[in-house]
């Protein structure tokens, strides 16, 4: 079913300052224990990859997110970051939240200063590159406000600006996107490929929403039904007009038709 | 503060220029309501009211105000005021960091929850004022035991508020620190601490509440010098004017610390959303 190609060699963002990781799930199961929302998943992501997962809600994204990300165990199988096993959080596998992650006492600035807090480094430098990726995310002038002061959409530009600001090997984003609404989502996908393509890091993007997985993903992995269903080449990403392209569309409701009931 | 939306509603069209009116209103507003009070405590003990309730034994306020201003003059006053304060302030603070500290080990650690939590939860109940035998035992000096007894009371409002503020806190906050790579030290500075904040005012607002209620009973009961001590030595003689200046003096010195609480918690959680011109104390 699925179409499995080599995509070690399709990463285009080269002359990277920080080589992305390549994590990997084999034959693992998902969840909390006694719960496992997912069986037999057997992932890679690609270093510099983007790797979309799509999925209907309720279906074990998140779990499958956490669990790579470290916060939560597998509960068989192995979790791998370059094929050694993965043990905890860390500093090189940032998470993006769908929900508001920032820290509410913390100004926009201070909040993307955390991460680089965390590594050690100087106050003056800290401020420095803090304020460099909130220009980046388009918040030039707003690093002193505090999250309840910005929009649903600058808040997710801080997300992104602190995960970002921590040069991690690999993003790890939850529906990221997914509380904002149409215009603001696209100007926001925009805005990602953008600021990514400074940066290796390796990027597996969780959604429920079969568009924007094919605009974003080099590859789209599907998830229903406690497993993984499939996993897709996307023929061309992060181009814009590629949506009317027959292989988009053709491909598009190949997915659809996968995650979807039969009947449709 | 408005529950109801539909007042709220009404209210909103008027506009920010009343509403700035009104603000500028209310410390006049309060003033009034305090002399209200005095106003009709004159009243009634000039009055020498008998209405079941019987006020003509008590002193009047102009009674109260010239032994309040005799004793303002002399230097045993200023020694209990200092007494009563050196003890409030040192019982406050050990319950604030000891209360604050096992709350977040309680909060956090499921360990520190099975180990403390029962022998906390068995002393909680106990009013700290029943103490007094335990404290006369267990120190050497009456000073150390009110000190005890202060902190005792002020100690269990704020561990439970900490306790409370902890475990409220939004797990993404925590799981974004540790996918930054921070370990269980940044997590407790940067999210448990700061997060939990505004709830341990809460519970340092009622600790130092209470801790006056306590230090003054305990003085009462065992205390050499100290507002209480004076107030319950002047009943004892029969100065009922002097009564008054106590009560009266606990009354604005109670006011202080707790604004003195009030407004450094405000200061610490200046991030909170808050309305323009909401409800303060």
């Amino acid at each position: 079913m699925s179409t499995e190609t080599d995509i070690s060699t399709t990463a285009s963002r080269t002359d990277l300052p920080t080589p992305g990781a390549r994590i990997g799930l084999t034959d693992a199961e998902l969840g909390r224990p006694g719960a496992a929302v997912l069986h037999g998943v057997d992932l890679e992501a690609a270093p510099g990859e983007i790797l979309t997962v799509v999925g209907p809600s309720g279906c074990g994204k998140s779990t499958l997110l956490r669990t790579l990300a470290g916060l939560l165990p597998a509960l068989a199988g192995q979790v791998t970051q370059d094929g050694r096993p993965l043990t905890g959080p860390g500093a090189d596998r940032a998470l993006v939240f769908q929900e508001d992650a920032l820290l509410p006492w913390r100004t926009a600035r201070a909040n993307v200063e955390l991460p680089l807090a965390i590594r050690g480094l100087g106050r003056a430098e800290r401020r420095a590159t803090a304020e460099q990726w909130l220009e980046r995310v388009g918040l030039a002038g707003l690093e002193r406000q505090l999250p309840h002061r910005l929009s649903g959409g600058q808040r997710q530009r801080v997300q992104l600006a602190r995960a970002l600001a921590g040069q991690p090997r690999a993003v790890l984003m939850d529906e990221p996107f997914g509380a904002l609404d149409a215009q603001t989502r696209a100007g926001m996908q925009q805005l990602l490929v953008e600021v990514l393509r400074g940066t290796g890091a390796t990027v597996v993007f969780v959604t429920h929403d079969v568009d924007e997985a094919l605009f974003l993903g080099d590859r789209v992995a599907l998830l229903g039904a406690g497993a993984l269903t499939g996993i897709r080449t996307v023929p061309r990403p992060r181009e814009r007009d590629a949506r009317a392209d027959p292989a988009t569309v053709a491909l598009r409701h190949d997915i659809l038709e996968s995650l979807g009931p039969r009947t449709s | 503060m408005t529950t109801v939306t539909a007042p709220a509603a009404m209210e909103a069209p008027a506009g920010p220029a009343p509403a700035r009116r009104t603000a500028r209103l209310r410390p006049v507003v309060r003033a009034l309501s305090l002399l209200a009070a005095l106003g009709l405590w004159q009243l009634l003990t000039t009055l020498d009211i008998q209405l079941w309730l019987r006020f003509d034994q008590f002193p009047s306020v102009a009674d109260v105000a010239r032994e309040f201003g005799q004793r303002l003059g002399d230097g045993a006053y200023w020694q209990d005021v200092t007494d009563s304060l050196r003890r409030i302030v040192t019982g406050f603070l050990l319950a604030a960091v000891l209360g604050v500290a096992a709350g977040v080990a309680v909060g956090r650690s499921r360990w520190a929850a099975d180990l403390i939590g029962p022998v906390l939860e068995v002393l909680r109940p106990v009013p700290a004022i029943a103490l007094v035998p335990v404290a006369i035992l267990l120190f050497p000096s009456n000073e150390q035991g009110i000190v005890f007894i202060t902190f005792t009371a002020a100690f269990f409002p704020v561990l439970v508020a900490t306790r409370h503020a902890v475990r409220a806190l939004a797990p993404v906050w925590e799981e974004a620190v540790l996918t930054m790579g921070g370990g269980r030290w940044r997590v407790l500075a940067s999210v448990v601490l700061p997060g939990a904040l505004p709830g341990i005012f809460g519970g340092l607002s009622v600790g130092i509440g209470v801790s006056w209620i306590c230090v003054i009973s305990a003085e009462m009961i065992s205390g050499e010098y100290g507002i209480g001590y004076r107030t319950w030595q002047d009943y004892t003689v029969i100065d009922y004017a002097g009564v008054f200046t106590g009560i009266v003096s606990i009354g604005l010195l109670g006011w202080l610390t707790s604004t003195v609480v009030e407004l450094l918690g405000r200061r610490l959680t200046h991030w909170l959303p808050r309305r323009e011109g909401s409800a303060t104390s």
